[in-house]
């Protein structure tokens, strides 16, 4: 009895579930949170649409923890005086506070690659804005998922 | 929150001159949110360091700014290039207004 009851049980949390994933789909870009992050995008750089590539994004496709998310970023670039990576900010656009970490780069460093750990709330996009020396922005997203959540709780 | 916060920083402490190096540091940090509660419901106020910098002999190579979307006793790797024996100097800015440093000297052979 006991173990059809927990398959009932699994099969409506299933259900649920399966509703839920149709309802975030269809909402899609009415978040509010991901708004947010358009707009500090814009503000970052100067109204210009950044262009896709350029940023390698190294996250997982399913974080087990979302408290300890390992995420590493490259951006492809000469590093020189005239032509380097200005600053790189991350965003979680389902974070309580959508910015992650804004990196700050010299012509002094080699390359602007950095490894860090970051916490995701839930299941949700990860994105990159790279911005170049010459004002340049460059754009890179990743959807992570996510089964224990961070921040909180 | 943990008593003693211990920056750790791993890099060669040798190298050829212009070599590029991954420097690879670690600080012990609850990195409290601000978003959590306590068993009362109260929100715990945020405690975290915001701000990780490094210099190469007083020399600003490298920051980041830090929102609590950073794990716990956060890790944080990058890269240098060494042109010279020098003073490597690593600084995290808590967010009640200590500062913790740790230093590496990297001799060129």
């Amino acid at each position: 009895m006991d173990s059809l009851s927990d398959a009932q049980t699994r099969r409506v949390f299933l259900k649920l579930t399966a509703a839920g994933a149709i309802t975030l789909a269809t909402a899609g870009a009415a978040f509010a949170n991901a708004a947010d992050v358009e707009t500090i995008i814009q503000k970052m750089t100067g109204g210009k649409k950044p262009t896709e590539g350029r940023i390698t994004l190294d996250l997982p496709t399913i974080a087990e923890n979302g408290l300890v998310v390992p995420l590493g970023f490259d951006v492809q670039s000469p590093m020189t005086e005239s032509d380097y990576v200005k600053s790189v900010h991350i965003f979680a656009e389902s974070n309580p506070n959508v910015q992650v970490a804004d990196y700050t780069f010299t012509p002094l460093c080699p390359k602007a690659a950095i490894q860090v750990r970051m916490r995701l709330a839930q299941t949700q996009r990860v994105t990159a804005l790279a911005i170049m020396s010459n004002g340049d922005a460059y754009i890179a997203r990743k959807e992570v998922k996510v089964t224990i959540g961070g921040c909180g709780g | 929150m943990a008593l003693t916060v211990t920056p750790r920083v791993r890099m060669p402490k040798t190298a050829k001159a212009g070599d590029v190096v991954e420097v690879k540091t670690l600080i012990s940090h609850d990195m409290e949110s601000g978003y959590r509660k306590d068993s009362t419901g109260k929100l715990i106020p945020r405690h975290i360091i915001n701000k990780f910098t490094a210099t190469f002999d007083g020399q600003e190579i490298f920051s980041v700014d830090w929102h609590p979307a950073i794990s716990a006793n956060p890790y944080q790797s990058f890269y240098v290039r060494v042109p010279k024996t020098g003073v490597f100097e690593f600084t995290w800015f808590d967010d009640n207004g200590t500062t913790y440093k740790a230093q590496q000297q990297v001799t060129v052979s």
